[in-house]
């Protein structure tokens, strides 16, 4: 083809670009397959402590997720400081959970259903009573498997 | 095909449009792995659940009250040593020691014949007690189950618990198994 036929003794060379759209391509079709959707905005501030005996969460469609913890500083004028906790996008109360539960329950084929797993994102600063409560909510409709999500801190060596 | 020399599209804003999208995923997604650590919770109680007796020498009481203060065994107890208190409750052993938990020889698929301690660790907090501070009991109690069975298969097959494969994993995890209750929510040291 004539296009790649330079003509010799001209000033600047153009940078051949056809390709760019090819390695942009695979840039994006990279960051599709290592990312997660964003799913929900998140009301509440969570912290998670640090531990060091972390296992990583497997299959994160079968992963629903609690929030709990304090309101944003910005809007604790309005809402106070205590933690509350939040399902999906909004902000509910422990007894709202066995409804949440038997729609993320829905959401999945039968045979998976077992495999839910509760992940409980908790701020660091709360206290175990309303943790608690929580998790006798999800004893009682049988969402025995949970996780607490924790930040993976190396051990220091004593 | 056409014999003239097919025309081009101009492919130069491709790159832009890829771009685009590219941005679009940058911002909508998330690429944090989530870790965390991984309990089953017990099936609620039977209403008429009869009292079952563990014999004392059996549990291992860690009580965590309001204060984020330990009580390990009816002794406060600081948790750097929690661990090391954990472990030389849960370790099994081949003679009895009044001292320590019962032990029962038990058959186990390709271990043999293990002596399996009866240690059960009792875990109780209050709910006024900090989240950060039961995650840290609860990593330190994994974590002494953890080194446990990472001394038991250095003892018996020269390699760390996590080298091992599948049927042997599933085999040290019945010799030692993670042996931690969680009692039921008590309010004791009032709100907070």
């Amino acid at each position: 083809m004539s296009r790649f036929k330079k003509k010799k003794g001209k000033g600047v060379v153009e940078i051949n670009t056809s390709s760019l759209p090819d390695i942009i391509f695979m840039l994006l079709f990279f960051f599709m397959v290592t990312t997660v959707m964003r799913e929900i905005t998140l009301i509440v501030h969570v912290k998670p402590p640090e531990a060091t005996e972390v296992q990583k969460l497997e299959k994160k469609g079968l992963v629903s997720y609690i929030y709990i913890g304090p309101p944003p500083a910005t809007k604790q004028k309005v809402l106070g400081s205590e933690p509350r906790i939040q399902l999906n996008d909004a902000y509910a109360n422990p007894r709202d959970i066995a409804e949440f539960i038997e729609l993320e329950r829905e959401a999945v084929i039968e045979t998976e259903r077992q495999l839910i797993t509760t992940s409980l994102k908790v701020d660091m600063n709360t206290k175990m009573g309303i943790v608690s409560d929580v998790k006798q909510e999800l004893r009682k409709v049988g969402a025995f498997k949970i996780n607490y999500s924790t930040r993976k801190k190396t051990e220091i060596k004593k | 095909m056409a014999s003239r020399a097919p025309q081009q599209i101009n492919a130069g804003s491709m790159a832009d449009i890829a771009f685009l999208l590219l941005i679009f995923f940058l911002v909508t997604t998330t690429m944090d792995v989530d870790s965390g650590m991984i309990r089953k919770l017990p099936p609620p109680l039977p209403p008429n659940q009869e009292k079952v007796d563990v014999k004392h020498r059996n549990i291992f009481v860690v009580l965590v009250n309001s204060y984020d203060q330990l009580l390990v065994k009816g002794k406060p107890e600081n948790i750097k040593n929690l661990r090391e208190e954990a472990k030389d409750f849960l370790r099994p052993r081949s003679v009895d020691d009044p001292d320590y938990p019962e032990t029962e020889l038990r058959k186990i698929d390709l271990l043999g014949e293990v002596w399996k301690s009866k240690g059960v660790i009792s875990l109780q907090n209050d709910r006024g007690t900090s989240y950060d501070m039961y995650i840290q009991v609860q990593n330190e109690l994994a974590a002494a189950v953890r080194e446990l069975r990472d001394e038991y298969s250095q003892d018996k097959f020269g390699v760390k618990f996590k080298k091992l494969n599948g049927d042997l994993t599933k085999a040290v995890q019945k010799a030692i198994p993670v042996a931690i209750s969680e009692a039921e929510p008590k309010d004791v040291g009032g709100k907070k």
